[in-house]
């Protein structure tokens, strides 16, 4: 914070202020309360002084003392106030006001007047200011521009044209904040207007140069294209799934958080009679400041899906049948108290409330440990790191620290496709100086958007690098932060190199995973042997009193996951009780059937899934618009939303609390309990907010040379294997979204142009990559890489790794598509 | 991206060439653009595609600059860009007149290009030769003091295939390839060919010379 | 009297006039040795104290422009010659460039030399691609003798030259718009400030300066600022190259010290075209409001012709004689506008449009009462809005037009047509094939 000696003197239509040095004249207004009419202004956007809306007059004080007012009016969205400047806005100066009346007037002489059928009617800049401070006629006789109505920029984002009032904040958008000009503006004077190029538009000959495809065929354009529409002041951008669904007089908004990703992204959920007919960005500068990935903001119909389940259902005769709420919930808690065992399988999408349902349900209810919410790949040294150093840590390394930290490094983690909004925090900190590195395979289309430095690394040797890190940086890492990602869990030792790392050189880790409610889970204690708030089994005693309630914890920890699968698909474990676990996402996913197939097993799901498939009893519970909760988010910060859909359905707690009540165990699982409990046990830390020195990057440094590294090396027609999710793919969450889906990126499979060479295979070229378990076969792009690493997308169109490969890092075969393996 | 290889294998030669000109590689774009229109004649889907992988653009980084500025084509321009002044001064002076002239003899209205290929006709903005009024830039060439006749004649003679030589340019107007090649940086060779300057140029000086006027000597120091 | 001073101009009758050889005869490039012997202050204050201008409109003093940069940090720091000469009615910078390349060389030579820059670029207009042979020749020979490049004269001094042509934008002619082309982007406009001189070419320091700017610096080194000065007027000192086109019996270029008047200079060119009076002309290119036969004695001059409600610009004067029709040379005037606005600011891109829709249909003879009213206000929407001073100048036709010749506007009106004959404004040229 600025000091009060260093706070500047501004006097804006009489009022004085003292604002910070750097603040435009738009923005002092505002705190003085004062409205200044503006198009293409937006804070988070550099200032372009395009529309001249918002000109005012401003006179500046001489070194004489004496004001000399500036020749021409000056756009207040780019014009820093300056110590002992006057101001004169519309509301004063007769020019001024005079002014913004022709900016309007020329503004609306090729604006369509069909705000009758215009989605934005009703929360449009313009309608606003022309029904405001408009002529009531018009004085052009001219005939308005036309053009052909709408361009499809993407599947998903619709432009006409004729409504646009040029700006630029789209393109400014696209530009500056995710590095993704897909749009930009084309011609010039009356002709100019916002597009994408289009290849085809002079030729009959297709032409798919560009580097990244989606999967419609068009140039990959962005996963954050979806805020091009909500920053449009006009009707000009729309989204093609709202497009003409609804007015916003008709709409209900409740703030809410969005559920795809670790980040809690501010939401606004607009519904109308029940059914959400789209989502906003909400506005919070410390989380995810107005943006949204495509994904947050498009993909909300899996919770209104046809597959969604809205009655209990109960297996007789082999059959599942609907049942009551009493007769279903009776059902379960007889398998359940009758089985010898029960192993908890919570899946990682809770929120906090429900997390701790579940952690209470099995410990006090169930009396049992075996429980794991990690339905991934993972590992032990995973759950260790999780558990002593993630768990009731509170507020760690926050978004405002990405921002400032001079170093950023990425193990684990692509930023683009596991990041969300993480990546846009991690552009801005680039711009701002500081330099990023990442550990990685390849320089992904997310690092070269982030200039990041590449350490060029086979996934599993990411230990043997981390163990190096200051040397092979060569970097003060004191004030750097490490990010590690989920998919790190795969890499042996890694964990621990992580934290001799930090332990070195004093840099801050942050645990950045892809799901909503794995903060969450661990807060909870989802863990065997992890109780909430980061409490161990040693502290079982306190959690009992603050519970008043008897925790009595098997002497040893329970089992994780593919513990509690093994026995439960040998018959040591009798019943499983399972949340929202996809069990394609697991690695021992056969198992997994196995075990549910044996066991008396509890699904409590929104939607039909393939556990519900193997169920005995299914309990439908709400998603996360039918209910209220909290999603802690990878900072541990809290993240609360109310109700925003009126429904009959159930939350997990409230489930689990009747299946309680039912097993005679009187457990509070309601919300109000949970965060007492949270409250009581919680050790509130606040985050290091210090601000960091920032190094001047250079941009596009050569890669690092990585260290040796003790994997096995891979023969000729073989290769390392290298995959994530991307953001958008077969996820249940977006399985809905066919324009979203359409706009994501075409799969490919990447080698360097070495191996490829080795298999015979150029650019484009169908490449096959196989196990014993079974093959995928992709077009081939060369990429800068390390040599003998295969990569794909993990579960993409034509692209499942883990089901059809069986693994998701280790020796895979490569062979040009159609061609035998070279022996 | 469909250019042949050894076409590909030029342009990525010029294309390095005239990066290595500037600190900064984009500062290559607009040469860069003339050189595809040197090749395709036009601003083509191939060029914009090879403009953006040289120079690490996306492609609509690219368009953005290739629609914003008017020497740059959309669509295949004509062997010879008939470019006629008709901003006010030449339009006066009779630029109109030979605007509807060339239209009509040639048929072709402002921007189109003759079926053959050979012609595209347009009005264009004052080209800074106003001493020169009425003037018609052929491929950027300047033709000055053009009636209807003259400039007619002149369309007739490139349809004939006989040399046409410009007012002030080099000794045969070239192709519009061909001066999209100087354009985008690569010399030709015929910078010695035409005058210096035409008579209007040298008006102010011919006459001080009859009146022996002359500036003034260098200050005594 | 007020007599010619050719000086930029002395060579260009002269055979070969573009070639290193016809310059260094003439004593080209001693200019630059002589500034190399000096310190780079030195050469800033020598235009300083000669009052030199900038010769691409604006007007702005030279020395003071380079005297903005900002000290040395080891960065580089750039000059840029503007050579996109495209007002309307200018047509100075090309034939310079065409008959005398090496001046502007010599010129640019020092100039970097004074400011520190060691890579300078000259952003040539697209549509002169002679001049692009010339130049592109010029820096080669220049280059090849030593006067470009390594170790200048044996000075110690490198600077590299780029000739960049643009591709068709009047808008690149101002400057900003220009360091954005040349960047390789869309030529708009930047906010100013930062200016140039503090974030220019790649947000480095640099100056950017008309062709005729630079090409007057070799004389002031020669011949030293008081000798600059002992021409021209108290505030617009020295001498400059005025373009005479239109009615005149002899169109071209007269160089002559700032204060002479349009009587003087239409005397020395003959006269306005026989039988004819003169109607209206333009000071300094179509974006200077037009001044009529009441202006004749105006000096010539940047205060003067500002006293008189125009501006002197790129002393560009169009000449038009009575058989020209006002709405028509605005209205062509404004089609200009509106085909070369950039489109980035409101009052430009739709106002342009606007009134150039008004004018086509005024002077098609379908104009209403209204419509002049409204020629009067639209103007007034734009001047002092726009992005840029491109913007605001473009309506200077239209305002002065209605001002001086509101009859012809109501002409239109009242007889649903043109009230001239289109053909009578046509000079027959006799001496021209």
């Amino acid at each position: 914070m600025s000091t009060e000696a260093a706070l500047l003197t501004v006097t804006i239509d009489g009022h004085d202020l003292r604002v910070p040095p750097g603040t435009l004249i738009i923005r002092a207004a505002e705190q003085a309360g004062i409205r200044i009419p503006r198009f293409c202004d937006h804070p988070l956007l550099t200032p372009v002084g395009a529309c001249r809306q918002c000109l005012v007059e401003v006179a500046c004080p001489c070194p004489d003392g004496s004001l000399r007012p500036m020749p021409k009016p000056q756009p207040a969205c780019a014009v820093p106030v300056v110590d002992g400047m006057v101001v004169s806005t519309g509301l004063t100066s007769p020019t001024i006001k005079h002014a913004a009346e022709g900016v309007l007037e020329f503004l609306l002489l090729n604006h369509p007047l069909d705000c009758p059928i215009c989605d934005k009617s009703g929360e449009c800049l313009l309608q606003d200011q022309a029904m405001s401070a408009g002529r009531a006629a018009t004085r052009c006789t001219a005939p308005k521009r036309t053009y052909p109505k709408p361009i499809a920029l993407t599947s998903q984002i619709l432009l006409d044209r004729e409504r646009c009032i040029l700006c630029q904040r789209c393109t400014r958008f696209a530009a500056q904040i995710p590095g993704d000009p897909f749009l930009t503006l084309h011609e010039r004077g009356q002709s100019q207007q916002v597009g994408r190029h289009d290849p085809n538009a002079h030729d009959d000959v297709p032409h798919p140069s560009a580097d990244d495809l989606a999967r419609d065929g068009q140039a990959f354009a962005s996963y954050f294209a979806g805020n091009t529409v909500q920053l449009c002041p006009v009707g000009a951008l729309t989204s093609s799934s709202y497009r003409f669904r609804a007015r916003p007089v008709d709409l209900t908004s409740v703030p809410s958080v969005a559920e795809h990703d670790a980040n809690g992204s501010a939401i606004q959920i607009e519904t109308r009679r029940g059914q959400v007919l789209r989502r906003l960005a909400g506005d919070d500068p410390q989380v995810n400041r107005e943006w949204l990935t495509d994904k947050d903001r498009f993909g909300f119909s899996w919770q209104q899906a046809p597959d969604r389940l809205t009655v209990p259902l109960i297996r007789r005769d082999g059959q599942l049948r609907e049942a009551s709420w009493p007769e279903a919930i009776t059902a379960a808690t007889k398998g359940l108290f009758e089985a010898n065992g029960v192993g908890v399988l919570p899946g990682g999408r809770l929120t906090v409330e429900d997390a701790l349902a579940y952690s209470l349900f099995a410990r006090v209810a169930l009396r049992t440990d075996d429980i794991d919410y990690r339905s991934r790949p993972r590992s032990q040294e995973e759950a260790e790191f999780l558990a002593r150093h993630v768990a009731g840590s509170g507020l760690g390394v926050t978004f405002e620290d990405l921002g400032n930290a001079p170093t950023i490094i990425l193990a684990g983690f692509e930023p683009e496709d596991e990041g969300g909004v993480v990546f846009l925090r991690l552009r801005e900190a680039v711009a701002n100086g500081s330099r990023i590195i990442m550990i990685a395979p390849f320089a992904s289309p997310g690092a070269e958007k982030l200039s990041a430095q590449l350490i060029p690394t086979i996934p599993g040797a990411e230990a043997e690098v981390l163990d190096q890190l200051e040397t092979l940086t060569g970097a003060d890492l004191s004030k750097a932060i490490l990010i590690v990602g989920e998919r790190l869990s795969l890499s042996p030792a890694s964990h621990p190199a992580a934290l001799r790392a930090a332990g070195r050189t004093g840099l801050g880790l942050a645990w950045i995973p892809r799901r909503a409610g794995e903060r969450a889970a661990l807060e909870a204690g989802l863990l065997p042997g992890l109780l909430p708030a980061g409490r161990t089994r040693e502290d079982a005693e306190e959690i009992a009193e603050a519970l008043t309630s008897d925790l009595t914890l098997p002497a040893l920890p329970g089992k994780d996951l593919a513990q509690i699968l093994e026995s439960a698909a040998t018959g040591e474990i009798g019943a499983l009780l399972v949340g929202g676990v996809e069990l394609a996402d697991l690695p021992e996913a056969e198992l997994a059937r196995a075990a549910l197939s044996r066991a008396f097993t509890v699904c409590l799901e929104v939607r039909a899934s393939e556990a519900t498939a193997l169920a005995d009893v299914i309990l439908p519970v709400a998603p996360p618009s039918e209910k209220a909760g909290t999603f802690i988010n990878w900072e541990g910060r809290m993240r609360p939303f109310p109700q925003a859909l009126p429904t009959m359905a159930l939350s997990d707690a409230r489930v689990l609390s009747l299946l309680a009540l039912q097993l005679g165990c009187d457990l509070d699982l309601t919300p109000a309990a949970a965060h007492r409990l949270l409250a009581r046990l919680g050790k509130p830390t606040t985050s290091d907010t210090s601000q960091t020195t920032v190094a001047a990057l250079a941009p596009g440094e050569p890669p690092i040379e990585s260290p040796p590294t003790s994997l096995p090396i891979a023969a000729r027609g073989e290769a390392h294997l290298a995959t994530w999710r991307e953001l958008i793919d077969c996820s249940r969450g977006v399985d809905q979204e066919h324009r979203l889906n359409a706009d994501a990126r075409a799969a490919i499979v990447r080698l360097s142009p070495a191996t490829a060479e080795e298999i015979g295979v150029g650019e484009g070229d169908e490449v096959t990559v196989s196990t014993t378990r079974g093959e995928i076969t992709l077009p081939v792009r060369l990429t800068e890489m390390a040599e003998r690493v295969v990569w794909l997308p993990r579960n993409s169109p034509g692209s499942q790794v883990l089901p059809t490969l069986g693994k998701v890092q280790g020796i895979v075969r490569i062979q040009a598509s159609g061609k035998e393996a070279a022996s | 991206m469909s250019y042949d290889e050894t076409t590909r294998n030029s342009l990525t030669q010029d294309a390095q060439e005239l990066v290595s000109r500037y600190p900064r590689p984009r500062s290559a774009l607009l040469p860069m653009l003339h050189l595809v229109q040197s090749v395709d004649g036009y601003i083509s889907p191939d060029g914009i595609a090879f403009c953006a992988e040289s120079l690490g653009l996306a492609e609509p980084e690219v368009s953005a600059v290739a629609t914003f500025y008017t020497q740059f084509k959309p669509q295949p321009n004509g062997t010879y860009n008939l470019g006629v002044c008709t901003t006010t001064l030449c339009a006066v002076l009779g630029g109109d007149a030979v605007f509807e002239h060339l239209s009509e003899y040639l048929n072709l209205a402002d921007g189109q290009t003759s079926d053959d290929q050979m012609f595209t006709l347009e009005r264009i903005q004052c080209n800074a030769a106003c001493d020169y009024a009425p003037v018609v830039m052929v491929n950027w060439e300047f033709f000055d003091h053009q009636t209807p006749d003259t400039a007619v004649a002149m369309v007739k003679a490139l349809q004939a295939g006989k040399p046409v030589r410009p007012t002030r340019g080099p000794d045969q107007v070239p192709t519009f390839r061909e001066a999209e090649r100087v354009l985008a940086g690569f010399s030709d060779g015929r910078a010695d060919e035409g005058p210096g300057c035409g008579a209007p140029s040298r008006a102010g000086l011919d006459l001080a010379q009859s009146r022996g006027w002359s500036a003034p000597g260098k200050e005594a120091s | 009297m007020t007599t010619l001073t050719p000086l930029l101009t002395r060579r260009w009758a002269t055979p070969e006039s573009w070639r290193l050889s016809t310059y260094v005869n003439d004593g080209g490039y001693q200019a630059l040795r002589r500034a190399l012997a000096q310190e780079p202050s030195a050469i800033v204050d020598a235009v300083k104290a000669s009052g030199l201008r900038g010769r691409g409109g604006a007007g702005f003093p030279t020395g003071l422009k380079w005297s903005f940069l900002p000290k040395p940090d080891g960065g580089p720091r750039y000059l840029v010659v503007n050579a996109d000469e495209s007002e309307p009615g200018t047509c100075k910078d090309i034939p310079l460039i065409l008959a005398d390349p090496h001046l502007l060389l010599e010129g640019i030579a020092i100039a970097a030399f004074a400011i520190g820059c060691h890579h300078a670029f000259i952003y040539l207009r697209g549509e002169v691609v002679h001049a692009h042979r010339r130049l592109q020749r010029a820096i080669e020979e220049a280059t090849d003798a030593g006067f470009l490049g390594d170790n200048i004269c044996g000075a110690g001094f490198d600077l590299t030259l780029t000739l960049h042509a643009g591709a068709g934008a009047y808008i690149c002619g101002e400057e900003t718009a220009l360091l954005d082309s040349l960047e390789g982007k869309r030529g708009q406009p930047r906010l100013k400030p930062p200016f140039p001189a503090v974030e220019g070419l790649y947000a480095r320091p640099t100056i950017v300066n008309n062709v005729e700017t630079l090409a007057q610096v070799p004389g002031i080194i020669a011949n030293g600022p008081k000798w600059f000065g002992s021409l021209g007027t108290e505030k617009s000192k020295g001498h400059g190259i005025f373009s005479l086109s239109g009615h005149v019996t002899h169109p071209g270029q007269y160089e002559a010290p700032f204060g002479i008047t349009l009587r003087e200079l239409l005397k020395m060119a003959g006269g306005i075209r026989e039988g004819h009076d003169l109607k209206f002309w333009t000071p300094g290119g179509s974006s200077t409001p037009l001044l009529t036969a009441d202006h004749l004695d105006v000096p010539l001059d940047h205060e003067s012709v500002a006293e008189a409600g125009s501006a002197l610009g790129t002393r560009a004067i169009q000449v038009f004689d009575e058989t020209v029709c006002a709405v028509r040379a605005a209205a062509r005037w404004m089609e200009f506008y509106a085909h070369e606005s950039c489109g980035k600011c409101t009052p430009c891109r739709e106002g342009t449009s606007w009134l150039r829709q008004l004018l086509a249909r005024i002077e098609a003879g379908q104009g209403r009462e209204a419509d002049l009213d409204l020629l009067g206000e639209i103007p007034d929407q734009i001047v002092g809005k726009a992005f840029c001073p491109l913007g605001d100048g473009a309506p200077a036709c239209v305002t002065s037009s209605l001002l001086h010749f509101r009859k012809d506007y109501e002409e239109h009106i009242r007889l649903g047509g043109c009230p001239f004959d289109p053909v009578a404004c046509i000079p027959v040229r006799e001496d021209v094939a």
